[in-house]
């Protein structure tokens, strides 16, 4: 397109409005050869493929109620006493930070709406990230040529933390001072470097007076700002790497299957933006989300039982919670392994399950481009660790809450500490081997339905007296979709001897790799799909089986 | 006189004069003791002691032993006063029904009637703080903001916040503090009931423990204002977590499903 006009459409008069607007904004922009390149983008349908546009557009609500709420907010450790609306509070001493706070919740119009808008938005987006990201953790959707937006999905989870809990420390009250503490007592742990950290993040000694304009400059430009850029990043790839798409008639991995962009996805997305932000808001104006007022401020004397971070740290607390409380003195030194040890797992947790993808690429050494999603039960080894990363984790959770479930469940705290303790080696096994086993289950039933048809739940009875289940023959698009996938053989290691016949010398990894190649893919680890010989030779028969 | 004088050497007569003095510090002693009144409560006392005796004795005597003394199963009440018992029978607490690590609040059994008789007969035992009157632990006037900043310094490392309660070890637990009577909630903070410390007067006076008692009427009772709606059993962020995942990230999915559902395939599969 360009904006010369031909003698044609000037004789028909002035082209319309709109056009004449697009035409000028083409002239300088370049918008119809993006359009044309974008407007026809194939998307494919699957709820579960709108988990992302929950965390998009979550980030979207939470970027615009937090602009709001910077407005109002004064990131300020000044003491201040209190003459706002709240009763209970009246005369209190507390900083600047609580005090605007405050006066946001309950002087400023529709303050504290905005104010639990932005809270749920922030723990729904983090729980959004969680399921989506396990959404394309389950269905391989990681694979080539996916892994770096695999990294960066991750990265934003792991920054989403990060800014969650600046965000979560500002209003400076007793929850989340509690919280900062706990933070700065990790950071006392580290050996050596640790109280210099700590002095070097607090401007001296705990609190201070500044950690507040910190994290305040944290939590709305740098976090923000790179998670905005690794946003941009993530979309732009999946733009370039298209969907992916379950398996089923028609769908291969060269093709997309779905809607165009423009109308159908831009008319749902838009839609469903509304949706998020209609269901967001009713829940903030239906449930409380930190009452600041009832926790009161910030004064590193007091305390309050319950003290625990938004859910996405909830892990770290647990971790903390559960350890026991070792340290070692030496030399005039203390380690504290009770809090150090906690530090150094709490990354490796997150890191466990970004580094997923890359192990099993190195297994399979698979080299090809995969646009068709694996049904979980089809990849029982991945999805065993999984859930198994999944069941460490809701452990740690159950640590963190452990005095809640002592209260509601009357169970003794120190039970449940002990519970944490073993399950968190125990349980990851346990929730694996389960795994594997319902996998391989559902995988026979498949294998049973592809051969044998599906159970109708109809008895025959023959002429002879023998009963019968009837069972009917599934459609080819079903057949396809069961028997889509492909299986991988185990890799060997190779001959022990070059082609000269000399011995060879097997490196470790590649016995390693041949090791978990079997454990992957033997036949104890997935069940062989059935073959068009097998099926042929079973539905040729003439009567039942 | 003669004939007084004569019988001076009477052998009766030392009985005779000690008999006049007694009379006469009988005589004066009862023209300067308190008045009648009293005479009469001490009665209506020594009752009440002895009935709550009676009441003890099929209550609470198999764990506490037959004179407050104590034995294995219960402590010793020699000195908890009046407030101890007031408390620990006007919330239910007392009789225990079984052991455990904490014995729990339950129906009252007895009436304030019986339990002011008991409460009697255990002050007898020895000195300990009474039951308060309503001027002492009622909230009116008394300053909600101070209260509040005395329970986070105080209270809410084991209650929470606003008093819903937290886990001790083992079992142990801070219960709630919705709903208990003022003067409950007075009594247990000056006989430090179970696993509770006590707070004396010496402590936190009277005025504090009205301050306190104040927060968290205006915090924890059926008068609080939620400005931001569902408090969510204002446990903090476990209950906000589980919130959010079941109906935030669930009401989402729900919505998700219900619009990938809806295309615009011509006809619908």
């Amino acid at each position: 397109m360009s904006t010369t006009t031909t003698p044609e459409s000037r004789s028909r008069g002035k082209a319309p409005a709109g056009e004449r607007v697009a035409d000028w904004a083409d002239g300088r922009l370049g918008i119809y050869s993006l359009a044309k390149a974008n407007m026809r983008k194939i998307f494919p349908d699957h709820w579960s493929f709108m988990l992302g546009e929950v965390c998009l557009y979550t980030f979207i609500i939470i970027i615009i109620t937090g602009v709001y709420l910077t407005l109002f907010f004064h990131p300020s450790m000044n003491e201040v006493t209190y003459h706002g609306s709240y009763v209970p509070l009246q005369g209190q001493l507390m900083s600047e930070a609580f005090n605007s706070t405050m006066h946001i919740s309950f002087d400023v119009r529709g303050g504290l709406l905005i104010r639990q808008i932005h809270h749920w938005a922030a723990l729904i987006f983090l729980a959004g990230m969680f399921v989506h990201m396990m959404r394309v953790f389950f269905t391989g959707a990681f694979r080539k040529p996916r892994e770096v937006n695999w990294l960066f999905g991750f990265l934003l989870f792991v920054l989403g933390m990060f800014t969650g809990f600046t965000g979560y420390s500002l209003p400076d009250d007793l929850l989340s001072g509690t919280g900062v503490r706990f933070m700065q007592g990790a950071v006392l742990s580290v050996p050596v470097v640790g109280t210099y950290l700590s002095f070097f993040l607090f401007g001296g000694e705990f609190p201070g007076g500044d950690f507040v304009a910190r994290f305040y400059s944290v939590h709305i430009l740098l976090l923000p700002g790179i998670m905005l850029g690794l946003v941009v990043a993530h979309l732009i790839l999946v733009f370039y790497h298209k969907h992916t798409q379950f398996a089923g008639p028609g769908k291969t991995n060269n093709n997309v299957v779905g809607m165009p962009l423009l109308p159908v996805y831009m008319a749902k997305a838009g839609g469903f933006f509304f949706l998020v932000f209609g269901v967001i808001a009713v829940i903030s104006a239906i449930a409380t989300i930190n009452p600041i007022w009832s926790l009161g401020p910030y004064r590193p004397d007091q305390v309050s039982t319950g003290a625990q971070p938004d859910w996405y740290m909830g892990f770290s607390e647990g971790l903390i919670r559960v350890m026991p409380g070792w340290e070692i003195n030496f030399a005039g030194h203390t380690l504290v392994l009770g809090v150090f040890i906690p530090l150094v797992i709490f990354p490796l947790v997150l890191v466990a399950i970004a580094v997923y993808p890359f192990i099993e690429a190195w297994v399979t050494g698979d080299k090809r481009e995969h646009h068709i999603l694996d049904r979980p039960r089809n990849a029982p080894t991945r999805t065993a660790f999984g859930v198994a990363w999944i069941t460490w984790y809701m452990v740690l959770l159950i640590g963190g809450g452990n005095d809640l479930w002592a209260t509601h469940f009357h169970l003794s705290i120190n039970a449940i500490t002990w519970f944490v303790r073993i399950a968190f080696f125990v349980g990851p096994v346990i929730a694996f081997v389960i795994t594997k086993r319902i996998c391989l289950g559902l995988q026979r039933r498949d294998r049973d339905k592809v051969l044998h048809g599906r159970e109708t739940g109809i008895i025959k009875r023959l002429p002879h007296g023998e009963f019968i289940e009837v069972h009917e023959p599934l459609s080819q698009e079903q057949l396809h979709t069961l028997t889509a996938h492909e299986q991988y053989i185990p890799a060997q290691v190779g001959p022990a001897v070059d082609e000269n016949g000399v011995k060879r010398k097997i490196k470790a990894s590649e016995k390693l790799r041949a090791k978990l190649s079997k454990a992957y893919y033997s036949e104890d680890s997935q069940i062989p799909k059935p073959t068009v010989e097998e099926y042929k030779e079973i539905t040729s028969g003439h009567g039942h089986h | 006189m003669k004939k007084l004088s004569a019988r001076r050497r009477h052998p009766l007569a030392a009985v005779v004069v000690l008999f006049i003095a007694l009379a006469a510090c009988a005589g004066l002693y009862t023209a300067f003791a308190p008045a009648d009144k009293a005479q009469a409560d001490e009665t209506a006392q020594s009752l009440a002691i002895e009935e709550g005796k009676k009441l003890y004795a099929v209550g609470c005597a198999s764990c506490h032993g037959t004179g407050g003394q104590g034995t294995s199963d219960g402590p010793s009440l020699v000195g908890v006063g009046a407030a101890a018992v007031d408390f620990q029978v006007g919330t239910g607490r007392m009789p225990a029904q079984q052991p455990g690590a904490q014995v729990p609040r339950k129906k009252v059994i007895y009436s304030q009637a019986e339990i002011d008789q008991l409460a009697a007969y255990i002050a007898s035992l020895g000195a300990g703080p009474s039951i308060p009157t309503k001027e002492e632990y009622s909230p009116e006037g008394a300053d909600a903001a101070k209260g509040g900043e005395l329970f986070r310094t105080n209270c809410a490392q084991c209650h929470n916040f606003t008093g819903k309660g937290g886990a001790l070890s083992k079992g142990k637990y801070a219960p709630t503090l919705e709903g208990v009577d003022p003067k409950h909630i007075y009594e247990a903070m000056q006989t430090g009931p179970q696993n509770m410390p006590s707070f004396p007067d010496t402590t936190l006076t009277e005025k504090n423990k009205q301050d306190i008692i104040a927060y968290l009427d205006a915090v924890n009772s059926d008068k609080t204002v939620e400005p931001g709606g569902l408090s969510l059993g204002g446990l903090g962020p476990v209950s906000e977590g589980l919130f959010a995942w079941v109906f935030g990230l669930g009401g989402l999915i729900a919505v998700a499903v219900w619009v990938a559902a809806r295309t615009a395939k011509a006809k619908k599969s």
